[in-house]
């Protein structure tokens, strides 16, 4: 390829690909091989970055703001990582309203205050108008290592656990985009998952935080390094009723839906229990569920599969492309 | 090219708008399609327009059906 | 409607499918001919399950994505590109499919033009009112399921004087298409799974011609996993029967008569033609254009723009041969090497009802032991 084209930054596997290819290969650092949520340096530190483009910036449960917190904070936690420190660099377009700045600025700061972590660098630059889409914002987290992700000790038997209901952001966005005639209370799920910090200690084997690409492509992600294959239940899923009713409606698979306040654990079947009480006694954990398991009875390694309602089985694969409604 | 999905009307404004409850959502829906349609009916709604009223009768039937079909499954201990 | 999705209910029809196969002692090959049919057999696991009671499922070309031309997609294209401050607004669907011009997501738009993606033609005529001085195309595409609904926002467009808002129409047939593949005798057809929600406008007479010239038998279906199973069982007693019929297996939701109100507003607005398939070709009496009257609201000539042509399917692209029946998606060479879901080089990769896709997903060689 030689221009650059949308896709790339899809999160498909395009993206991969040129993350694996020419990243990686261009750099030969042995901890950017690794491709983890955050890379754990010597000394005990966690570094993690990465940056928020969204259309529109405000949307109900949250904004381009929050956002930028939460989804750097949650880099850290489910790499095993407390999260301590934030930078913070704004690109601001040219003719932006001063008031939404100074809203987003405000968002940052309550989303930090909750997180528990300080904003304590950053940079800003101003390009001209139509170069920048109002703002772009890159946050680099840094935090305190307190655990690995160890995906070789994944056994039979461990369990898949998801920390709430799917896709409740990517429907209060697709929403503030446009309503097609939907009216719904649903709200961003956006928020730090501090809750997740303890199950590390507890022995928790492996989590990524349910982002782009849905619950499907993260598991998929992980299904494809793993010795056995992952099946999820479809009925042990947690869906809010807009999410279940949008994605009818719509023809949207909430598989696929991008969450921002959601994480998938592999526990240790001995723990599976433990972990489940503790995140359902946190208000972000209330619909906590098992949704699945590791096991070798059903499809071959590398497989991500789903027992669907009906009793059938379905292949999972990644999102390869955007959502969006249908008509068929 | 058939995604549409049964809900049921709760309001029909004076402009003949109708408004339809699907999972908690209220879902607007264009009625110009089912001018019979009244509030309560159940309607099948397909890129935002009615397209056919259902029939409650018809409904019960295949529900019972359903409900039949599960019981002779688990009576042959299936 | 959970009942319709229990997994015990389905094992029962399931066993009943298996059992009436047994009596007809071969397999039958059933074409669900409706895309929203096979994403619903893909997305409820039933594909596989349905081939282990002996039935083989066949796609037909029911997906307006997959059977529209290059050669409006590319007008399309050009309308967003070249125009300036005019919206184009079209189903999420259509927007993805790859044509020499690239597609409507990844092309740049005119100065001051903008691509909105709609769930309903509403939105299009709403947008259009909001600003009278600005131009608004909408990409309608659909079968008769559609149709009406882009049919009143014409006719509201002509009675509010929205001289803005135009169709750039790409109105699809069911029953015509159906005729010609049986008349092509390429894909042998054992029964067909009609689809419920065209049905919900056509009615079931439209088929009838199917059971009467060609003996087939046929079933109108809902969506849920249920009612799809209802159908089958259906189909299969017909063929044991040898009495091939139109049976309404959806009656909660239509009636045989169909909807005589979207068929009167469809019918004052377009007329039929021949339109041109893609993978089918020149299809009798299977598309609809405006008809004069309305003849100023189709954004062709409103923009100088010639939608029809010959065929500008991309090099090696083999989806007309696909929506045929004529090869499977692996006969294809690019499927699976160059022809990939995030690199689609034809619309049957890129529909969710795309077969190509749906192969890739789900296709044999990646089937799961059950």
């Amino acid at each position: 390829m030689t221009k650059i084209s949308l896709e790339l930054g899809s999160g498909g596997r395009l993206m991969r690909d040129f993350i694996a290819g020419k990243i990686v290969t261009l750099f030969g650092d042995p901890l950017l091989r690794e491709l983890g949520d955050a890379a754990h340096l010597p000394g005990g530190i966690a570094f993690t970055t990465d940056s928020y483009v969204v259309d529109p910036l405000f949307f109900p449960g949250g904004d381009i703001g929050s956002l930028a917190v939460n989804g750097t904070v949650n880099d850290l936690v489910v790499s095993g990582a407390e999260p301590r420190f934030l930078s913070l660099a704004l690109i601001l377009e040219e003719g932006l309203d001063s008031d939404v700045l100074d809203r987003v600025l405000r968002s940052i700061r309550g989303a930090a205050k909750t997180a528990g972590v300080r904003v304590v660098t950053g940079d800003t630059k101003v390009v001209r108008r139509g170069q920048g889409d109002k703002i772009y914002i890159n946050t680099a987290g840094v935090g305190r290592s307190i655990a690995r992700p160890r995906p070789a000790k994944i056994r039979r038997g461990d369990k898949i656990i998801l920390t709430g209901a799917l896709g409740d952001h990517s429907l209060a966005v697709m929403l503030a985009r446009g309503d097609f005639g939907l009216r719904s209370n649903v709200r961003s799920d956006c928020a730090a998952l501090l809750l997740l910090l303890p199950l590390w200690r507890k022995g928790a084997l492996w989590m990524r935080d349910v982002t782009r690409g849905g619950l499907a492509t993260v598991l998929f992600e992980l299904a494809e390094r793993l010795p056995y294959p992952l099946l999820i239940e479809e009925d042990s899923i947690p869906l809010s009723r807009p999410v279940q009713a949008a994605s009818e409606l719509l023809g949207i698979d909430p598989l696929y839906m991008a969450c921002e306040g959601k994480a998938v654990v592999i526990a240790p079947k001995a723990q599976a229990g433990a972990f489940l009480r503790r995140l359902r006694g946190h208000p972000l954990g209330r619909q906590a569920a098992v949704i699945g398991e590791v096991q070798d009875e059903v499809g071959r390694p590398g497989e991500l599969l789903l027992r669907t309602t009906a009793g059938g089985l379905r292949l999972l694969e990644p999102l390869t492309s955007e959502l969006l409604p249908r008509i068929c | 090219m058939c995604l549409a999905i049964p809900a049921k009307i709760t309001r029909i404004d004076e402009s003949g708008q109708g408004t339809a409850s699907y999972i908690g959502s209220e879902v607007k829906v264009n009625l110009s399609l089912v001018p019979q349609v009244k509030r309560g009916d159940w309607v099948i709604i397909h890129a935002g327009f009615a397209i056919s009223v259902m029939n409650a009768k018809e409904a019960r039937a295949t529900l019972r059906l359903f409900k039949e079909l599960a019981e002779a499954s688990q009576d042959e201990g299936a | 409607m959970k009942e319709l999705r229990d997994p015990a209910a389905l094992r029962r029809l399931l066993g009943e499918i298996e059992e009436k196969v047994r009596g007809i002692g071969r397999a039958p090959r059933l074409m669900e001919v409706c895309g929203t049919h096979t994403m619903a057999l893909f997305k409820s696991g039933l594909t596989p399950l349905l081939a282990g009671a002996g039935v083989e499922m066949v796609s037909g070309p029911g997906c307006p994505v997959c059977i529209t031309p290059n050669g409006i997609h590319e007008a399309a294209i050009t309308i967003l590109t070249r125009i300036e401050d005019v919206t184009l607004a079209a189903f999420g669907d259509m927007t993805r499919v790859p044509t020499r011009k690239g597609s409507l997501q990844t092309a740049i738009p005119a100065r001051g033009s903008r691509l909105r993606i709609v769930y309903s033609p509403e939105e299009a005529l709403d947008e259009a009112r909001r600003d009278p001085a600005r131009p608004v195309v909408f990409f309608g595409a659909g079968f008769e399921t559609t149709i009406p609904a882009i049919a009143f926002t014409v006719r509201r467009a002509a009675g509010e004087g929205l001289r803005n808002y135009s169709v750039l129409p790409a109105l699809w047939l069911v029953p015509p298409a159906l005729r010609a593949i049986l008349e092509g005798g390429e894909v042998a057809v054992d029964g067909f799974i009609y689809p419920g929600h065209v049905s919900a406008v056509i009615g079931v007479e439209p088929y009838e011609f199917i059971a009467r010239e060609f003996a087939v038998p046929g079933a109108v279906a809902g969506f849920e996993p249920g009612d799809i199973l209802l159908a089958i069982r259906s189909v299969l007693e017909q063929m044991a029967e040898g009495k091939p019929r139109v049976a309404l297996e959806y009656s909660r939701a239509i009636g045989r008569a169909g909807n005589p109100v979207a068929r009167a507003l469809m019918a004052e607005i377009f007329e039929p033609f021949d339109a041109s398939w893609r993978g089918l070709g020149r299809i009798p009496g299977s598309g609809l254009r405006f008809k004069d009257a309305f003849a100023g609201f189709e954004a062709g000539p409103r923009f100088g723009l010639e939608t029809s042509g010959p065929d500008r399917d991309l090099p090696g692209c083999r989806c007309g041969e696909v929506l045929r029946g004529v090869i499977r998606p692996e006969g294809c060479r690019l499927f699976g090497k160059k022809c990939l879901p995030d690199s689609p080089l034809g619309p049957c990769m890129v529909s969710y009802e795309g077969a190509c896709l749906i192969h890739f997903k789900y296709g044999p060689a990646r089937r799961a032991r059950a």
